[in-house]
């Protein structure tokens, strides 16, 4: 044990190793940040060079035109009217589908072999590669099931493809509403169902949208089952309206119809060889990324809010 | 009016208890269509696979160097394009290790906290931008900033992919092991730091081989994303089996494969059709073996605490 | 209030010193102008209900506040004999933390194997040497009345000992360091009572080398392990004084209290 004389004297050799090591500490946060930096600017550079490159494009004409052979004519009209109706029927399969899943899986059910399967097909799925959900509805949907090449069968794909996501976002909200809550509606002589639909459904339906938003997100970027169900990619129309003049006033034609995508248009111009047609894809990818990243942002700006609120 | 007696007010009212049970069973059926999901994907690829393998054998498929289905005389190798799958997926993965392993250990032990609520966002962002995004960034500015430093580079290589699928993937790898890192009690780093530990010393020397099989199962799971990775391949790898290990030639993988065959008119039923199914399948298996070995070891070291 | 006669025990030599020694949790005061002496090669132990404050003192004496932010000291622990304020901005808390080691309350072996655990303070300061660093383990692991339970299987996983063995290599691993003071924060709360037992006899025996900080709430381990004790009560310091005299014959009426257990 040290005596007063060479405690000082250590103290000084501890003095120097310290300053050694804080400089390692230093270091590593100029490549930790450098690193994070990387993320970020590799975001911006891309973002800037999309918008750089499809500038030019970026145009009213360029919502309102159709596809078309010689580059500066085209538009992405088709595409993102296409967009639009994938969309819809991918949010009407998911989100009560995934919300109801959630539900069952986090109020009601036991705790046995078959949930414990379901739990694991769950996140299964997950991490199921998206061109495998393609091949799944190529398969099943194209040709078992004979429903074409169509919006409804590209909104299924879709919405089976982003269920898993809105599945534990769900279950991850309802999680957070506290037993108290619960206990004080079945107190008042609630079923579980009113206790469920009364309270705790209304409480998380803030981290149910954020959940729905950032799967609504990923799949209008999706591009690999799509292409695999054979989605055309030029497609020079626009699929029936949905309301008509005559009785019955609504028309479900639109489902059966073929379509594009923005992203199957992007991937279309970026495999052509003309420069022209780069130009187009550009553009094209800037306003899928806006779509993308303004999803994305509101979704972080509500789950930022539900965590600033939340009381319990 | 008929007076109520207290064992009629307190029965169970009929009605509401068969609602009950009958909204239960919606439910469980909206659960129960994940196991229906899986259940599908696996039996229309084993469906189509079998009708594949009556045209070819297993053992020319396992074994065969050759990817040629559209040719002639036909060849039904998979090796080339699961080379090529491996090929892009490791150099995503020598980039995404290192700069999300980095990540994951500054915004878990350095970053202030304000550093970490601004940045994390951006990453996830990151991760959110579309693959065919990606697969443009990869053709038209990764290959030709390659090849700048490397003029033989071809213009389809798999070098640039694979480096953007990286990128692509390092929130992934740096948020799931950023989560294995703060799932380490902060009593063991107050033992580190009491000792006179610097934060680098905490980090290498406590927190990481703490968390050790969490960051695995980041870099495994990382893996199996790479692995099914399509639109960046599919546009900057070039579509032309190849069997090769080497990252800066043009190379098919199984996804882009796929991609390639679905864009052409393939009649169904056809053995190109089936083939398609043969080499998803090989997919699946590959992701899920991954997906398997990664959920393994990331609940083996939930046991430790 | 009264400052607590600290006068009388200045004879013996001092190891470090409290004057007016605040705390804050951000805007929350933690310790109210807190000051005793700490006696070189004796134990002194800090008695209180939960919440007084005894573990926000300990957790002064090596920096352990640092670690989070918003924390703020007011007033001076100096440690002798380089008679330097170790809570000065100025000084650097990891070089009051290689002189000051500290055993939880809560033992929180590292993921590593027993030697790892006892290696890791010299490792991280730079030793390498193989044969010195084995020579201090096994000093260290002797130190703490471990060595005979553990020397066969030094290459194994920490988590593997029982909760008292961990303590102990905890109490090792502080040891290894050649450490000047040695805090203990509720070392026995989470063992059983002979492990304890075990904890409380290497505690005085410790003492013949080292200076020893020791939270409790437990008046009986008080009274068996230190030579001072000191009561404080909502962040204040009400008596400090000989171990001995202050259980017998406590001065202050809320100490009294306390000690027979009328407290509240």
């Amino acid at each position: 044990m040290p005596d007063n004389l060479s405690a000082s004297h250590k103290a000084a050799s501890i003095r120097s190793r310290i300053r050694r090591l804080k400089f390692n500490d230093y270091v590593f946060s100029l490549v930790g940040l450098v690193c994070m930096m990387l993320g970020v600017v590799t975001l911006l550079a891309l973002f800037t060079d999309l918008l750089l490159d499809g500038m030019e494009r970026l145009n009213y004409e360029f919502f309102t035109s159709f596809p078309s052979r010689r580059a500066e004519h085209a538009g992405i009209l088709s595409a993102w009217v296409g967009t639009m109706l994938v969309m819809l029927v991918t949010a009407l399969v998911a989100v009560p589908m995934g919300v109801a899943a959630a539900i069952y899986l986090e109020e009601y059910a036991p705790s046995n072999l078959l949930t414990a399967i379901i739990e694991i097909n769950v996140s299964n799925l997950a991490g199921v590669p998206s061109i495998i959900y393609g091949l799944l509805a190529l398969g099943l949907f194209v040709y078992q099931l004979g429903l074409g090449q169509s919006i409804l069968t590209a909104g299924l794909t879709l919405g089976l493809l982003i269920l898993p996501i809105v599945i534990v976002a769900t279950r991850e909200s309802l999680r957070t509403i506290p037993r108290e809550i619960r206990e004080a509606a079945y107190a008042l002589g609630a079923t579980r169902w009113q206790m469920i639909y009364d309270h705790v459904l209304p409480y998380s339906r803030g981290g149910i949208l954020t959940g729905v938003i950032i799967g609504m997100s990923r799949a209008i970027g999706e591009t690999a089952p799509i292409i695999t169900i054979g989605a055309l990619t030029f497609i020079a129309f626009l699929p029936p309206p949905p309301f008509t003049p005559e009785a019955p006033y609504v028309s479900f034609e639109w489902l059966f119809a073929p379509f594009t995508v923005l992203p199957i248009q992007m991937f279309n111009w970026v495999s052509r060889p003309e420069e022209a047609f780069l130009i187009n894809a550009a553009a094209t990818g800037v306003v899928i990324i806006v779509m993308t990243l303004a999803m994305n942002a509101l979704a972080i700006f509500l789950r930022y809010r539900i965590r600033k609120n939340i009381k319990w | 009016m008929k007076t109520q007696t207290a064992s009629t007010r307190f029965a169970r009212n009929p009605w509401v208890h068969r609602r009950e049970k009958l909204i239960e069973a919606v439910l469980f059926l909206a659960a129960f269509s994940a196991v229906a999901i899986t259940l599908a994907i696996v039996v229309i690829l084993f469906y189509e696979s079998l009708a594949f393998f009556e045209h070819v054998s297993i053992f020319e498929f396992l074994t065969s160097t050759q990817w040629s289905p559209l040719f002639e005389n036909p060849q039904y190798g998979i090796l080339p394009l699961v080379a090529g799958t491996l090929v892009t997926s490791a150099v995503a993965l020598l980039v995404a290790i290192p700069l999300g392993s980095i990540i994951a250990i500054y915004l878990s032990e350095f970053a202030p906290h304000k550093v970490r609520e601004v940045v994390k966002p951006f990453l996830e962002l990151l991760a959110s931008v579309p693959t065919v995004v990606y697969g443009y960034f990869a053709l038209l500015v990764v290959t030709p900033l390659l090849q700048t430093l490397m003029p033989d580079l071809p213009g389809f290589n798999m070098l640039g992919p694979g480096i953007v699928i990286g990128i692509m993937i390092v929130p992934y790898v740096s948020s799931l092991s950023e989560d294995a890192m703060r799932a380490v009690p902060m009593s063991l780093r107050e033992g580190s730091y009491a000792m006179g530990a610097t934060r680098f010393q905490t980090a290498v020397r406590v927190v990481t081989p703490a968390a050790i099989s969490g960051i695995i199962a980041a870099y495994i799971l990382g893996m199996s994303r790479a692995i099914g990775e399509t639109m960046v391949v599919a546009i900057a790898a070039g579509q032309q089996p190849n069997f090769t290990f080497d990252p800066t030639e043009a190379a098919a993988t199984i996804t882009a494969y796929i991609v390639q065959v679905a864009l052409g008119d393939l009649p169904h039923g056809s053995i190109g059709y089936q083939s398609i199914f043969a080499a998803g399948l090989v997919l699946f298996l590959m992701t899920l073996a991954f997906n398997v070995l990664g959920h393994m070891v990331r609940t083996r070291y939930r046991e430790l605490y | 209030m009264p400052t607590p006669n600290t006068q009388e025990h200045t004879a013996a030599p001092l190891k470090a010193e409290v004057k007016n020694l605040s705390f804050y949790y951000g805007k929350v005061q933690a310790l109210k102008d807190v000051s005793m002496p700490i006696t070189e090669k004796q134990v002194t132990a800090l008695i209180g209900p939960s919440g007084c404050g005894k573990s926000t003192f300990l957790r002064c004496f090596n920096r352990m506040h640092d670690l989070y932010p918003g924390n703020r000291y007011e007033g001076e622990i100096v440690l002798h004999p380089d008679n330097i304020n170790i809570i000065a901005r100025q000084v650097d808390p990891m070089e009051v933390r290689m002189r000051i080691s500290m055993v939880f309350q809560k033992p929180n072996p590292f993921p590593k194997s027993i030697y790892e655990n006892v290696a890791y303070g010299l490792r991280v300061r730079g030793m390498r040497n193989k044969h010195e660093l084995d020579e201090k383990v096994e000093e260290a692991l002797r130190g703490a009345a471990l060595w005979s339970e553990v020397k066969d299987r030094l290459k194994h996983l920490a988590f593997n000992l029982s909760g008292g063995q961990q303590q102990r290599l905890c109490i090792a691993r502080a040891l290894a360091i050649d450490p000047e003071i040695v805090l203990f924060d509720e070392p026995t709360s989470a063992l059983d009572p002979i492990a304890t037992g075990s904890i409380e006899a290497l505690i005085t025996e410790l003492k013949e080398k080292v200076t020893i900080l020791i939270v409790t709430h437990n008046m009986q381990q008080a009274a068996r392990v230190s030579d001072y004790t000191a009561f404080m009560y909502l962040g204040d310091l009400i008596e400090f004084g000989d171990t001995d005299k202050m259980f017998i014959n406590p001065k202050r009426k809320e100490t009294e209290d306390y000690i027979t257990g009328r407290f509240g």
